[in-house]
């Protein structure tokens, strides 16, 4: 990514001829791109600003961005409506296992479709990428059906293992592992290690950056799912992720504007952290895959 | 060229040549892979089964269970095509379709012009590129949920795009959600502003990708940089902006969680979407049979889309540039 935005920059004088007015211009144009970006914000932060107002201050005609008092306490009586921290924990947990898991199974499968020679790997590659098609959606029923068959239905493994495995997460370790070169398996191959050794000790450990990119995409998406736990979990208050809490929250509170805002500022919290903190590894993931959690 | 080639989706190009990425492996030689022995299998064992036992499985379950009168608790009973005959005498089912459709037809178009125009926008050469990059990515990965009920708050009657525009004109806006002839067009915005985000970053980076030397010829042989853009890059971009049509419209055909906090598919029902329907059907009215029903001809469009897609982009994809 890095690399090819710094050859793409233009070397200096090779810029085609500059009209006169090429200062003022690009600034205009900067200042747009700004405000379109503040306008593109505007409901973040009208979100932000919302959650720390007084109830009766938020409906004010003009609306105000600031209210008379910056008034934290709508997150405390938020947390004490929902246990918002609870949910952040279920969800943790549930992203950290589905991930965990994720990881494991696609490293291997990745593995087998670049570097190993099998009968039939081609096909079964082509099937992989195939189910890429079939919309999650599409699932639901006659997985909520599968699951009451094995009495998963209201479980956190319902949660986990069913979206586990994704073959995005084969495609993107194929693609990295078919760029290792060769001499790697050889030297390990040479200093005696087997098919078990070279891969666990060799091949995993360079295949770091690209597992963390599948990491975080796995953990957002298990993080952000809705549809699936709305249907599968039942008790909301001990088993409820971060969606499903805020989507109750909002079905009784929502008219506590004030309420309902500061619980949407804790549910954006983790993910909007993970994004500043992770950018780099996010934008790398989408562009070189294209796909991304999607 | 190469350079071209490795910022284009790698998806894109595998499921586009049908295998071209199939076809590359293949063309290694052999010998270096080493003898065939059983570790290869037994690698993509635990995912193969795993997917074959969450993927494959309930896609025929579900052909299965539209068969029948399915209760979400008791005995099923075989009913044959009742259930899509059902559906396809069932004026509401019409819409929630025609909604779909609407929604497809809108929101794909207005995320493709947005994300490309940004992307087009934030050449390397805009200060703090990456800053921008991340902020119009923010919605994309911010719960689904958190967002749509932000936007139920500026939607609102009273809410902060109304009580803009009464403070500023004195006039108040239309009830965006309660009004059927603005309810599914707020949505869209929603969607849009939230879902853009992706297409921006795939075409940014396939922009990058676009050899200068090719755009200075052209702007030495007196092209401005609109026609660069147009005639050239546009060009150069386009199995990125196959695939990020593709992906769009597979996407947008599945859209949920914005009508069922929103508007919970009204006025009436001139929002209600395929999903939604999906879900009221099978978990409110417990009628898992007509829900599978519902849910296979999603697939059935979805799977015909995208196969006019393939078919169609050989007229304007071009892999060879």
């Amino acid at each position: 990514m890095l690399e090819t935005t710094s050859r793409a920059r233009p070397v200096a004088g090779a810029r085609p001829v500059t009209r006169k007015p090429a200062k003022i211009r690009p600034a205009i144009g900067y200042v747009i791109l700004c405000l379109i970006a503040l306008l593109f914000l505007s409901p973040l932060i009208y979100m932000f600003a919302t959650s720390l107002k007084p109830p009766a201050e938020i409906f004010s005609v003009p609306p105000k961005l600031i209210g008379s008092e910056f008034r934290w306490q709508n997150y405390q009586e938020a947390l004490n409506y929902m246990p918002f921290l609870k949910f952040m924990g279920n969800g943790l947990l549930v992203s950290a296992a589905g991930t965990a898991l994720t990881l494991a199974v696609s490293a291997f499968s990745g593995y087998a479709f670049s570097r190993q020679r099998w009968r039939g790997r081609n096909l079964v590659f082509m099937v992989f990428l195939a189910t890429l098609m079939i919309p999650q959606e599409v699932l639901i029923v006659p997985m909520f059906v599968m699951m009451q068959k094995v009495g998963w239905v209201n479980t956190f493994q319902s949660l986990i293992v069913p979206w586990a495995f994704t073959a995005f997460g084969a495609f993107l370790l194929r693609q990295f592992f078919l760029g290792v070169p060769q001499e790697l398996d050889d030297a390990a191959r040479v200093d005696g290690a087997g098919t078990l050794r070279t891969f666990l000790l060799v091949m995993l450990p360079l295949a770091r950056p690209t597992m963390a990119v599948l990491a975080v995409f796995s953990f957002i998406s298990y993080w952000n799912s809705f549809l699936w736990p709305l249907v599968v979990i039942n008790d909301v208050n001990n088993l409820g992720t971060i969606p499903l809490g805020l989507q109750m929250f909002f079905g009784q509170q929502g008219n506590q504007w004030h309420l309902v805002m500061a619980a949407s500022v804790i549910s954006m919290a983790p993910t909007l952290l993970l994004l500043i903190l992770l950018q780099k590894h996010l934008v790398k993931g989408i562009v070189t895959s294209g796909l991304g959690g999607r | 060229m190469t350079l071209l080639k490795s910022a284009k989706p790698a998806l894109a190009e595998a499921a586009a040549g049908a295998g071209t990425a199939v076809g590359k492996a293949k063309a290694e030689p052999d010998a270096q892979l080493g003898r065939r022995t059983m570790w290869g299998p037994a690698f993509a064992l635990p995912h193969g089964l795993g997917l074959a036992f969450f993927t494959l499985l309930p896609i025929v379950v579900s052909l299965v269970i539209s068969l029948f009168n399915w209760p979400l608790l008791g005995t099923p009973k075989f009913l044959g095509f009742e259930n899509y005959l059902r559906l396809f005498n069932d004026p509401i089912f019409g819409q929630v379709v025609r909604n779909t459709v609407l929604f497809v037809i809108l929101y794909v178009p207005l995320n493709l012009v947005v994300s490309l125009g940004l992307a087009a926008w934030l050449t390397p050469r805009i200060k703090g590129r990456h800053i921008f990059r991340v902020i119009f990515f923010i919605p994309s990965i911010t719960p689904v949920v958190a967002n749509v009920v932000v936007w139920r708050m500026l939607y609102q009657p009273g809410g902060f795009i109304d009580g803009t525009l009464q403070s500023a004109t004195g006039v108040s806006a239309p009830n965006f959600l309660g009004d059927e002839h603005w309810a599914m067009m707020a949505i869209v915005v929603m969607s849009v502003w939230q879902g853009f985000g992706y297409n921006m970053l795939v075409f940014s980076a396939a922009l990058d990708a676009v050899p200068e030397n090719l755009t200075e010829a052209a702007a030495i042989d007196g092209a401005n940089a609109w026609t660069i853009f147009w005639r050239i890059k546009l060009k150069l971009i386009s199995p990125s902006i196959f695939f990020g049509t593709m992906m769009t419209l597979i996407t947008s055909f599945q859209v949920f969680a914005q009508p069922f906090i929103l508007t919970k598919g009204g006025p009436g029902s001139a929002t209600s979407t395929i999903v939604l329907y999906i879900y009221n059907q099978g978990f409110q009215f417990h009628q898992l049979g007509l829900a599978s029903a519902a849910a296979w001809i999603l697939f059935v469009i979805i799977l015909g889309v995208t196969a006019v897609q393939f078919l169609g982009q050989r007229k304007w994809v071009h892999y060879d540039a």
